[in-house]
């Protein structure tokens, strides 16, 4: 009757470990803190109908930013755990709290690598993207909307209802897969994890990827189907090409992953023995299918932050992209050969020598396009008029780490280099120089970049410098050591090691770069602050930066409608064509405009989507078959909705715009 | 946007010069502090671990022959083409055209080539299948390896011994690794003598090292595999071939057996194993690891079904055997 009930969760399951009631505390008393203000300052309707349940990009973009934001500080708490204990991992010294080398026992050690990979990849990173891409990609093509406004939110708040479910294991449960990110099979079979953290692992993985394989959709649509008149697709911003690139990948490779760790879910509940060892099954099958998802997503990563990097270059030097037809190549390359380099994960599985080299040489091409692009982005600085803003910094940085990556990324390609490399903690210094120093300096290029487009005024530059500084020696005081204790021979995930390898002094260097990066964050949280503050000073007009594409031609903050009238677009850079042939101010012609309604149902469904899998995890029937029924009716309920959208009347434009018009100078 | 003014650049540049001393102390430190401890990549012991770091010395030499001269055009280039800076030229609508965009695909292009030929060349070199040549003229020796939660099992199949955590060979002599596991998958990696390679369940790999010299090397698991994992580390001893000999001896006249039983048990998970010797094994144990994957029902090996007993098996899955892996 209690497993009726209850499925596997018992009263032990309930926080009791001090990272456990830590945790919950922290997150109860957020909720109450946030509801006590909202309560205060009245603000709840205002959230609902305001946020909650907009279909407008604008507003879901800002969302999955926050989200991200908020996901990014729970991965980077993760991150100076995993350093503190690998800084005093060294067997010379005694353990405490009860752990036998450091401060963390070594499966809950475990757990918190594995956490922080998958929240950082797949609720940190991606969530800004999607975040950035929902504020611009609309915007630089002269769209409205996206192509699906609802699947927008739907996407939106599945991403949220992963980003929960990952989390929950904290309040119930209180273990996480102690697997790695990607947990592989057999470790991850019924076997050797029977618990419940690793369906937490892989339900959140499942939600929140059905959520990006809906956005992916959207905007592949969104580019091919809604871009404004004259657009041809060889005038787009590099921006929405490098997001087309990666919602292709996206809606390529997503299913692969769905797949794959259903498959494992199916192996684990019910006996199957797709991964198994032997029996029939076969790990490496596993193996294949997760990085056939796993390479490409890191493109899915980068992609974007090329584009980024393509728009700030040229803004801030005030010049045309040198070779556009290039850097567009580039980036179609990146994303076709980023699908046939998989195997270069695991040259080390005993794979033959002509395998390996042709995907190692396969991976390899890959730097060809990424060279041409750092090459376009110096020849467009070449005879320009050159600002150095925060973004620009960004770039530069991002630049030098991207060479030294690269250089890294080419050895690993070499299977002979990588049978010595892999698996150490150079292959982990490699991985974070471009996740960090590409795929996060980009969005924050991007971030910077766009804020003011956004919300009326620009970020501080003198906080954001000191960010830039700070994360820039961070990264290499961080990960500088790592490079070099991979050739030491240090392996990844150690939470131990023989005080005899004499690791520790760099552990604790990793440590300090560590606590840079934290103190980089926190100013970058400074820097946000103190910009709401002085935002007085710092009102951007429509076009701050004097910068070149569409998304520039609409005023700051954007209104809810975007355009006023439809764009038409004659050339490449064609806000910076507007203003120079003297259109860019040209009286509009108004007309009705089209909007989607906000809806509460995607909030609904996605809850629903959240009981199921909370369900899967502790394997609740009863909440199982109520959450899929709902998702469901749901479903059901949405799709004979015929009224989901409303006009905005061409008179009322007008009206809208003389008033803002009169409002702002600008 | 206020242009920035020079002296905002010359901060500019005073900071990448304070970042570049910060580096360069950095690494001095490093040096100082790892100066004791082997930065085993670079400080091969055999063969295989040598031509591995002498190739990764070459690629990233032959990289830097392209990084740094972008290094210096990017910072040349930024520099020059600030705002406000005199003696810049500004045209706004300068852009590529085919021919030089050209030359910047041909560019990278030309060195990945190059690079493209050393991968090949390495990969069918250095291929961990093929055995070393022997710097002593002597025979290979074959070692039977088993991963096990969390702990290293070795056989030595013709000298019908076997021990745990402890490796020894003769130095100068090729060593034939072949892999399995009885648990999740490990990688078995000893850094200085060169390649890592998967042990994994039901399944075998093979691995070829030599040492070319006396000493004693650390090994250690690379692939995470439960709560023992980093305490998986084990010693290989390199030694004469005289010494190998007494030492086969001296374990052989020992007491301890790995029976069935005694290998059920030490399969058990388990960290922190000290070193351990038998002085003789059951015969075909590597074998009958393989095969205990391949029949259901058959997880108590000590009792094998008829099923197992009658039919006839390949002795586990070679990984080179399955499609797609063959060389």
């Amino acid at each position: 009757m209690t497993h009726l009930l209850f499925g596997n969760l018992t009263l032990a399951d309930l926080p009791h470990k001090w990272f456990t009631v830590g945790a919950t505390g922290s997150i109860i008393a957020g909720g109450i803190a946030i509801a006590a203000l909202l309560t205060y300052l009245k603000r709840w309707k205002w959230l609902w109908s305001e946020w909650l349940t907009s279909t407008d990009p604008k507003k879901i973009g800002i969302m999955y930013i926050v989200m991200a934001a908020l996901m990014f500080f729970r991965g980077g708490l993760d991150a100076l755990m995993i350093w503190l204990q690998q800084a005093l991992g060294s067997g010379a010294l005694p353990g405490f709290l009860g752990a036998a080398h450091g401060y963390l026992d070594a499966s809950h050690f475990q757990q918190i690598f594995t956490a922080h990979g998958d929240i950082m990849v797949f609720f940190g990173t991606m969530g800004f993207l999607f975040g950035l891409m929902n504020l611009v990609v609309p915007l630089q093509i002269g769209a409205r909307d996206l192509a699906f406004p609802f699947l927008n939110s739907l996407g939106f708040w599945l991403f949220a209802a992963g980003a929960v479910l990952i989390n929950m294991f904290f309040v119930i449960g209180g273990d996480f897969a102690a697997s790695g990110w990607l947990s592989l099979p057999p470790l991850s079979g019924p076997e050797y994890s029977p618990g419940a953290g690793m369906d937490y692992w892989g339900w959140s993985l499942q939600i929140s990827g059905l959520g990006s394989l809906l956005s992916g959709i959207n905007f592949l649509v969104t580019i091919l189907k809604m871009r404004a008149p004259g657009m041809t697709l060889m005038k787009m911003p590099l921006f929405t090409w490098t997001s087309l690139c990666s919602s292709v990948l996206v809606v390529s490779v997503f299913p692969v992953l769905t797949v794959a760790i259903a498959l494992l879910w199916l192996d684990r509940f019910f006996g199957m023995r797709f991964f198994t060892s032997g029996f029939g099954g076969n790990p490496m099958m596993y193996v294949n299918l997760i990085w056939i998802w796993g390479h490409p997503e890191v493109y899915i990563l980068v992609l974007p932050s090329f584009g980024v990097f393509s728009e700030v270059v040229a803004t801030f030097s005030h010049k045309r992209l040198f070779g556009y037809v290039s850097q567009v190549f580039a980036a179609l390359g990146v994303s076709s050969i980023a699908c046939l380099v998989w195997v270069h994960h695991f040259f080390t599985m005993g794979a033959g020598a002509d395998v390996n080299a042709v995907f190692g040489i396969s991976t390899m091409l890959i730097a060809i396009p990424s060279a041409v692009q750092v090459f376009n982005w110096i020849a467009t600085m070449h005879r320009g008029r050159i600002v150095f803003a925060t973004p620009m910094y960004w770039f530069l940085g991002f630049v030098s780490l991207f060479m030294f990556g690269g250089m890294a990324g080419v050895l690993l390609a070499t299977p002979a280099a990588d049978y010595q490399l892999h698996n150490t903690l150079f292959l982990i210094a490699h991985f974070h120089t471009m996740v960090v120093g590409v795929g996060l300096f980009g969005i924050f290029a991007g971030i910077t970049y766009w804020f003011p487009k956004v919300f009326g005024f620009t970020l501080s530059e003198k906080w954001g410098k000191r960010a830039f500084w700070l994360w820039l020696t961070g990264f290499f005081t961080a990960f500088t050591p790592l490079y070099i204790l991979g050739s030491m021979g240090a392996a990844r995930r150690v939470d131990s090691y023989a005080a005899a390898t004499g690791f520790q002094p760099l552990y604790a260097t990793a440590l300090a770069g560590g606590l840079l990066i934290a103190a980089a964050f926190l100013t970058q949280i400074v820097q946000v602050v103190v910009s709401i503050l002085e935002r007085k000073q710092n009102l951007a007009g429509g076009d701050p930066w004097d910068a070149r594409t569409l998304e520039w031609a609409t005023p700051s903050p954007v209104p809810f409608y975007s355009f006023a009238s439809t764009p038409e677009v004659r050339s490449r850079d064609a806000w910076w064509e507007m203003k120079k042939d003297g259109t860019a101010n040209a009286p509009k012609k108004y007309e009705d405009i089209e909007l989607c309604k906000n809806t509460g149902m995607a909030i609904y469904l996605s809850g629903c989507v959240f009981l199921l899998g909370f369900a899967l995890v502790w394997h609740i029937l009863w909440l199982g078959v109520l959450g899929l029924a709902g998702a469901i009716v749901c479903v059901i309920v949405r799709s004979f909705d015929e009224h989901t959208e409303y006009v905005v009347t061409a008179a009322e434009v007008e009206k809208l715009e003389k008033e803002r018009l009169g409002r702002s100078p600008s | 946007m206020r242009p920035m003014a020079d002296n905002g650049i010359m901060k500019v540049w005073y900071r990448i010069l304070l970042g570049a001393v910060i580096i360069t102390g950095g690494v001095i430190l490093f040096k100082e502090l790892v100066g004791h401890s082997t930065v085993s990549l670079f400080e091969p012991a055999g063969p295989t671990a040598g031509s591995q770091s002498r190739l990764i010395k070459t690629m990233a030499g032959l990289m830097l022959l392209v990084v740094i001269p972008t290094f210096i055009a990017l910072f040349t280039t930024a520099w020059k083409y600030r705002a406000g800076s005199p003696e810049a030229k500004y045209d706004p609508e300068h852009t590529g055209g085919f021919g030089k965009e050209m030359i910047l695909w041909a560019i990278p292009a030309a060195l990945i080539a190059v690079l493209a030929l050393m991968n090949w060349k390495s990969a069918q070199e250095l291929d961990p299948y093929l055995p070393t040549r022997s710097l002593s003229g002597a025979r290979p020796l074959t070692v039977e390896v088993v991963a096990l939660p969390w702990k290293w099992l070795f056989i030595y199949p013709k000298q019908g011994f076997a021990t745990v955590n402890y490796l020894q060979f003769p130095e100068r002599t090729p060593i034939h690794f072949k892999l399995s596991a009885d648990g999740p998958m490990s990688s078995f990696w000893i850094p200085q003598l060169g390649s890592q390679i998967y042990a994994m369940a039901a399944m075998m790999t093979q691995l070829n090292l030599e040492a070319s010299a006396a000493g004693e090397y650390a090994g250690k698991a690379t692939e995470i595999n439960g709560e023992g994992y980093a305490r998986m580390t084990f010693t290989a001893k390199a030694v004469t071939a005289d010494d190998f000999t007494a030492w086969v001896a001296r374990v052989k006249a020992g007491s301890n057996k790995l029976d069935m039983a005694a290998y059920n048990a030490l399969a058990a998970p388990s960290e922190g194993v000290p070193p351990a010797f038998y002085a003789s094994v059951e015969r075909g144990l590597f074998d009958t690891i393989l095969m205990k994957f391949m029949v259901p029902a058959s997880t108590g090996m000590a009792n094998s079904s008829p099923m197992q007993r009658d039919m006839e098996m390949p002795a586990g899955m070679d990984m080179r055997s399955m499609p797609g892996m063959r060389k």
